[in-house]
């Protein structure tokens, strides 16, 4: 193995040339994205590979903040990402913690969280449960209808479950109830597991289109997915982002306004990815490994 | 407080002792039932009293009648799936994206697998890594979005065909319906091949070394070396997986499609699942788009729980 053929050294040369350009592909359009959003309109009409801004002027970046829609938008989204959390984390822990346990009924709760993976009621049946609950139109839309994901529930109850047995009877005997081991023993000692999922559970908070265009009406509750949608693919920059904005006389280019609001939709996940990216492959595995 | 009640409640009915039995093991796991109880509720109202509502798909359902007052129409609506011919359409759109996926997209990752399974430094191998799995975490508004200014007439793509390559004129990619199937394939391995590769690393990981030793002993290039040990070696995980994607035929992706759909390509390009959002939110076809769901929901189901057994018996023989 470790004397290197020629063949050897072609066969690893061909690899990683491939291999960079695959990279290169998942790379290269924020590149030329960023570069663009932060050009000026003649650099960018002028040349038609554009890298590196030669001009640089953040307008379009201005122009977007000062609208009133988009920030209306990006604040909706984050109170949803925070909050729905929170609920995630909550409903998922202490469901995930009972049935690492072994009480009574557990084999038909657990079927139960599995048929949910199999079944689905539908579209129609869930939109209507939400309009009965009253949710329709408000934020808790986006967040109670999806307070567990039943696959993270299998994970993070098998997390619990690896944590030693005899931990509990020690706590039990000092005369600790359940509620107390689970929230001064096990708790604090899943932290890491905690905040993995609870970056999963942003991360699709953040990035759910799905459920506001199903459950909310108002264009005043849009969240940060609607208003980027109207913004680049129905291609309404100007129109969308106007309002009382201060620009609106002369707005900058649409090109660089869907450039740049795209690179600050998808800022927040580029900020939290290098701390998901420690957990999720052990997430993965043990998923692929108890699922 | 309340498992007092439980507790009170079971104790008069208990005149065996197993009745006793368990009312002492509910109390003494009381506050974890304490904790279930949010879960529960969750599981309970929203994902299944929905599945009650389902009801609705054999009946005339009407808001204002309601779920109990509106009259019973028996198979009608089912009748109707198999009677339209938009229906019928919308399943095969569904049905050709899926197998366009499976054939393309699902190889995909393997493929990518076995390239990073092949680098030495593990250093490179690694930010190689993080930056083919990025796109998993990005929005379907984004990747659509980045697909819109890449790919439109007056785009960075088109420019380079136009200005370097000598084409005549932009290639409508976004408008022309050709183009529908194909770029819904590659947005698809775009974003999640680098994600697609964690389980076939992780089953590569496991292969002996011993086996290349030999392997090159023998006399194996890097190429045999793929194909005589790496490829069996993870051949089980890439069956089960198969196994469990085609019991998935009918899930395709409500956001993608739906962001791409316009009037030049709706004709091939609605799914069940765009269809059911057609027709029951925005034309509140409620009992006929519940009736598709329905539909789509047990043919589903049938396919997975089929899918989830042969992948169980397949597992087990792959084991010997």
């Amino acid at each position: 193995m470790k004397r290197s053929t020629w063949a050897d050294r072609l066969f690893d040369g061909v690899n990683i040339t491939l291999l960079l350009i695959i990279s290169l592909a998942m790379i290269f359009p924020f590149l030329y994205l960023f570069s663009v959003s932060f050009s000026s309109y003649e650099d960018f009409l002028s040349s038609d590979l554009l890298l590196w801004p030669s001009n640089w002027t953040t307008d379009a970046y201005e122009f977007i903040w000062k609208s009133w829609a988009f920030r209306n938008s990006l604040m909706i989204t984050v109170m949803v990402t925070v909050v729905g959390t929170a609920v995630n984390l909550f409903f998922t822990a202490t469901m995930a913690y009972a049935l690492s346990r072994r009480i009574l009924g557990r084999r038909v709760l657990m079927f139960m969280v599995v048929f949910t993976m199999l079944f689905y009621a539908g579209m129609i049946p869930t939109y209507l449960m939400v309009k009965a609950t009253g949710l329709l139109d408000s934020m808790w839309a986006l967040i109670l209808p999806a307070a567990i994901a039943p696959f993270n529930l299998i994970v993070m109850r098998s997390f619990f479950q690896s944590i030693p047995e005899e931990l509990n009877e020690a706590a039990l005997i000092d005369g600790a109830n359940d509620l107390q081991i689970f929230g001064k023993i096990i708790l604090p000692l899943s932290k890491p597991s905690l905040a993995a999922f609870s970056l999963f559970y942003a991360v699709s908070h953040w990035n759910n289109y799905f459920a506001p265009i199903l459950y909310l009406n108002s264009p005043e509750k849009w969240t940060i997915q609607v208003i980027l949608r109207q913004i680049v693919i129905v291609g309404e920059a100007t129109a969308t982002l106007s309002g009382d904005n201060t620009f609106v006389d002369n707005p900058p280019p649409p090109e660089t306004i869907q450039m740049a609001a795209i690179l600050l939709a998808t800022l927040p996940i580029l900020v939290v990815y290098p701390f998901l990216q420690k957990h999720f492959a052990k997430g993965v595995m043990l998923g692929a490994v108890k699922g | 407080m309340k498992t007092e009640t439980v507790q009170a409640g079971a104790l008069p009915a208990s005149h065996t002792g197993k009745l006793r039995r368990i009312a002492r093991r509910m109390h003494k796991e009381r506050y974890i039932y304490l904790l279930l109880l949010p879960g529960l509720l969750y599981f309970i109202v929203y994902r299944y009293l929905p599945m009650f509502g389902i009801v609705i798909a054999f009946k005339d359902y009407s808001p204002f009648l309601g779920f109990a007052d509106s009259p019973w129409v028996g198979l009608a609506n089912f009748a109707r799936i198999f009677e339209s011919p938009e229906v019928v359409q919308v399943m095969i759109n569904t049905l050709v994206i899926s197998f366009l996926q499976i054939v393309f997209a699902f190889p995909a990752p393997i493929l990518l697998a076995l390239m990073l399974n092949e680098v030495r430094r593990q250093s490179l191998k690694r930010v190689i890594q993080s930056i083919v799995y990025l796109p998993h975490f990005l929005s379907w508004v984004v990747v659509v979005g980045i697909v819109s200014i890449f790919f439109r007439n007056e785009g960075l793509v088109n420019d380079f065909l136009v200005y370097r390559m000598g084409f005549e004129q932009p290639i409508p990619f976004l408008t022309n319906p050709d183009f529908f199937r194909p770029m819904i394939v590659l947005e698809v391995i775009w974003k999640e091949v680098g994600w697609g590769t964690i389980i076939f690393l992780a089953a590569m990981a496991g292969v002996n070394p011993n086996l290349y030793e030999a392997a090159v002993m023998d006399g194996a290039s890097r190429f045999r070396q793929i194909w005589h040990v790496t490829l069996p070696a993870i051949r089980s995980t890439i069956v089960v997986l198969l196994i469990i994607r085609l019991g998935d035929v009918l899930e395709v992706g409500f956001e993608q499609i739906f962001l791409q759909l316009n009037a030049f390509n709706l004709d091939i390009g609605n799914t069940l699942d765009t269809y059911v959002y057609y027709k029951g939110i925005q034309q509140s076809d409620y009992s006929f788009s519940t009736a598709v769901g329905v539909f789509k929901g047990l043919v589903g189901l049938v396919l997975v729980m089929t899918a989830n057994w042969l992948a169980k018996r397949y597992g087990e023989e792959g084991v010997y």
